[in-house]
């Protein structure tokens, strides 16, 4: 069972607050993700949950037990470091058995737990090798088989892939989520690749300088975002933000569109612009339109569409896809 | 991670290296300070009294201690001189590919771990000596009369051992820091159009500044207070020809037994040496921040 | 150099380094030599062969009067340096990992005491080593160069502590490690090989140290500085035999001074330059 419940956590180093009051249910199983920009405290949050920073003010609770006083070994909790935070010193069999030799369990159990947890990583050839012998990905593994062997009550990952290479991302994504389906286990996972978070998570929660813009599944934080911070957030390439005499025109004071949903037409349309830079990825075309009187707007085309610099071209936007916002940012 | 407990706990495990030292900073320093207000000869132990500035007064008029001065700042000066420069040519030297690095290192760099007496010994004995040393040998050979260098340079033959001893120390040194110089800074200024000198002033020299500060603080640090060199050589001679602060210092405690004198000399040397350390300290100060 | 040098650059360049990287390890060298010769040839005159024989060897070490120095060198070096560590390491621990606003003034206030010229206390610690019976002795000697040496051997530590990642720690208190686990089971294997260099560091500088050992020392605590200043006035008919003994009183450090010299680097820089 692995259920988390946040109470007005309030955390402050000092006198700079970093996060004023987070409240957050996480279920038991569910694969949670704090995304957000550098700074905005989701790295803090996370640490507080696992108890390596002290809250200053709030309560957490694992399975509706009070932790907030307990020290980070008791609360049953595994956390995967972003630097993987393997000892050097140790062979991959022991950084895995570290945990469980803490725990004072005997030989052989350590060692039969040892090696499923290498089995299911594909570590087994590995375990004789120290941490400066492996690849990237290797590490990473180990620090995921360390986390697993405590068989914890949710697994914590910091930024677990923001040190290996575009390509090796995509797989151990991949191998994440498979993971979870494994396991069954609560994950909290902390990111500021929005693609992560929307990929893996069942539940997303946006934070923006310590406040909780808004917490949803992916595909409702896509679909209605409830104000400009998490509708910039979400979505790449980025919503377009309009405002002035077209927003009023449309009736809110600041109008999203996202690129995907822009109708191009080189005849007609409601808006004309000249396209500045075409970027062709193949599978999709993203250009970046000048439109008078309105501004820089993104759309995407498919690939075929055929438009290059200095062309004129028509935009229409979805009006189903229109997202408006008051003059506070949020969405009307 | 600081929490009160660990601060707690913080304190007592720094405080016997904080009490010890503090202990052997003061003590013995207020004693000093408080000799030097006193008449105190070690041969007449019952005649003590209060002499006020006397002692101060008596060193600086005594023409052993400018002496003493100026041979302490020709000491430092000297070898700071050859140190650094020379620091800096074997650094260059050392930086560029060579067959049998390693070994060319640790020919270099041995002179900084021969304790100084036997330094001083050898030097003495073997190079410098008029009648059975290299140097006579070599002067011989060249149809030139041996210099006997402790009594004809007896201050410039304490300055070359002393060198000798330190300049791999600033080799060291300065080799580290340019080892740590990006590559693509030097080869940035050579498509700039800049050669070989221009790169050496203007992008490895400033670059090597700091190294340079921080061996001139640290070898300043040391060469106040060079002893056992002169000691074993020319014991200060001929006259006061050789002799540094500190060793003066010494003569007067341990040789003329005059306790009063040679504390008002300590006290001069702390000054001295407070003066430098300022300097150094800041220094190094600025590489705690990072 | 990241481009390829020409080969003739190259060996110009080693030929240059070679040439005086010999002229300044001559003094080294030539005392070696000597201690080869017999009495007569290291009057002789410069000549680099040797005639290979060891008997002054033989004959120093046959000699007590120069084991003593010897053994006393070991003891004080080795003593001062472990008592410094016992003393230094719960120090730098604490301000590497508990660091407060005072840690970087205590540090720096350490270093100052390093530079305080030894005769500026010459005449109270001599006074007082005289009064309390420490003159002469292993003990009182081993005390001033701990207290001489422990701003070095604090620094030391402090910079290979502060090293060590913080996550690593964190991993462990995580993976349930309890405080005195954490620092014998991951902290203290990761600060070995920092603690193995200060020490071989240290060793160092007792063993060189020239001003108190030949000042607060006589017959019975001299070590071999001392020992060997006293010769100073050589009556020029045992140059070899004192080649041998220089020879025997520099090669431990000298050898041990050949692997540290990264050490050397970061302990006498207190850091400022790695």
């Amino acid at each position: 069972m692995g259920s988390i419940s946040l109470q007005k956590v309030h955390k402050a180093f000092g006198n700079t607050v970093v996060i004023p009051e987070v409240n957050l249910e996480i279920a038991d199983n569910e694969f949670v993700v704090f995304v957000g920009p550098s700074g905005c405290g989701k790295s803090t949050l996370l640490r507080l949950i696992a108890g390596l920073e002290d809250m200053t003010g709030g309560t957490i609770s694992i399975d509706g037990k009070d932790v907030t006083r307990e020290p980070p070994a008791r609360r049953g909790l595994s956390m995967v470091f972003q630097s993987y935070a393997l000892y050097p010193h140790m062979t991959v069999y022991g950084n895995i058995a570290f945990p469980l030799k803490m725990a004072g369990m005997e030989k052989s159990a350590i060692d039969t737990k040892v090696r499923d947890a290498a089995r299911i990583l594909n570590l087994t050839d590995y375990l004789e090798r120290r941490p400066g012998q492996l690849s990237g990905g290797q590490r990473q593994r180990v620090a995921i088989g360390r986390a697993i062997v405590r068989e914890p009550k949710a697994f914590l990952f910091d930024e677990p892939l923001s040190n290996l290479d575009a390509a090796l991302r995509g797989s151990m994504r991949l191998e994440i989520s498979e993971l979870h389906h494994k396991l069954q286990t609560t994950m909290i996972y902390v990111t500021h690749d929005q693609i992560e978070a929307m990929t893996m998570a069942d539940k997303i929660v946006v934070l923006n300088a310590g406040n909780v813009e808004q917490v949803g599944s992916p595909l409702e934080l896509y679909r209605n975002p409830q104000n400009l911070f998490v509708a910039g957030f979400i979505g790449s390439p980025r919503m377009n933000f309009l405002q002035g005499e077209t927003a009023r025109k449309l009736g809110a004071a600041t109008i999203g569109i996202r690129p995907e949903h822009l109708e191009l037409s080189t005849s007609e349309g409601l808006w004309k612009g000249e396209v500045g830079v075409a970027e062709h990825l193949g599978s999709d075309t993203f250009l970046h339109i000048d439109v008078a009187g309105v501004g820089q707007i993104t759309a995407r085309a498919d690939g075929e569409f055929a438009l290059r610099h200095g062309e004129t071209v028509y935009l229409s936007p979805v009006e189903k896809q229109l997202h408006r916002f008051n003059d506070e940012g949020r969405a009307i | 991670m600081a929490t009160r407990q660990t601060r707690t706990l913080a304190r007592f495990m720094m405080a016997p290296s904080v009490v010890l030292l503090l202990i052997w900073m003061i003590v013995p320093l207020a004693m000093t300070l408080w000799f030097s207000f006193q008449n105190y000869n070690l041969l007449m132990p019952a005649n003590r009294s209060f002499a006020g500035f006397f002692n101060y007064i008596y060193f600086y008029t005594d023409p052993a201690f400018f002496q003493s001065i100026a041979n302490t700042l020709a000491i430092v000066l000297g070898v700071l001189a050859i140190t650094v420069i020379g620091g800096i040519l074997l650094a260059l030297l050392l930086d560029q590919p060579i067959f049998g690095q390693g070994i060319v290192r640790i020919l270099i760099i041995s002179p900084f771990f021969v304790m100084p007496p036997v330094a001083a010994l050898v030097w003495k004995n073997m190079i410098m000596h008029p009648g059975y040393g290299v140097f006579a040998d070599i002067s011989r050979f060249l149809g030139l009369r041996p210099i006997d260098w402790f009594a004809q340079y007896p201050l410039l033959s304490i300055i070359i051992i002393v060198a000798w001893q330190w300049l791999p120390f600033a080799t060291l040194i300065l080799l580290t820091a340019l080892q740590s110089l990006d590559e693509e800074q030097k080869e940035a200024a050579e498509m700039d159009g800049a050669g070989a000198v221009s790169r050496f002033i203007y992008i490895i020299l400033p670059h090597l500044a700091r190294a340079i500060t921080v061996v001139i603080l640290i070898e300043t640090i040391f060469l106040l207070a060079v002893y056992a060199e002169i000691l074993v050589t020319t014991n200060g001679g001929p006259g006061y020809a050789s002799t540094n602060l500190a060793f003066l210092v010494y003569r007067t405690a341990l040789l003329s037994y005059d306790i009063g004198g040679a504390s008002a000399g300590g006290v001069i040397a702390v000054v001295l040496a407070n003066i430098v350390a300022l300097f150094l300290m800041r220094a190094v100060g600025k590489n705690l921040d990072r | 150099m990241a481009r390829a040098v020409s080969s003739r650059r190259k060996t110009i360049v080693t030929i240059v380094a070679w040439v005086i990287a010999f002229v300044i390890f001559f003094p080294i060298l030539y005392t070696v030599i000597t201690s080869l010769k017999t009495e007569r040839e290291a009057i002789d005159g410069i000549s680099l062969i040797p005639s290979g024989t060891f008997e002054n060897y033989v004959e120093v070490q046959a000699q007590r009067d120069y084991w003593k120095p010897f053994t006393n060198s070991v003891i004080i070096s080795i003593g001062s340096t472990l008592i410094g560590l016992v003393i230094a390491i719960p120090a730098a621990w604490a301000m590497a990992f508990s660091p407060t606003k005072r840690t970087k003034d205590i540090l720096m206030w350490m270093l100052s005491t390093k530079m305080m010229p030894a005769v500026g206390v010459l005449v109270p610690l001599y006074l007082l080593f005289r009064d309390t019976g420490l003159l002469d002795t292993r003990l009182g000697l081993t005390i001033v160069l701990t207290l001489v040496n422990l701003p070095i051997i604090v620094w030391m530590l402090y910079t290979y502590f502060r090293e060590i990642p913080g996550e690593i720690l964190e991993a462990a208190r995580m993976d349930g490690a309890s405080l005195m686990k954490e620092i014998v089971y991951v902290l203290t294997p990761m600060a070995v090989p920092g603690i193995a260099s200060t020490l071989l560091l240290n060793i160092i500088l007792a063993w060189n140290e020239s001003f108190w050992t030949i000042r607060l020392t006589a017959a019975n605590a001299a070590p071999l500085t001392a020992f060997i200043a006293s010769f100073s006035s050589p009556l020029g008919l045992f140059w070899a035999k004192l080649s041998a003994a220089s020879t025997l009183a520099i090669a431990p450090v000298l050898i041990m001074g050949w692997f540290s010299q990264k050490q050397l680097v970061r302990g006498l820089t207190f850091g400022a330059v790695k």
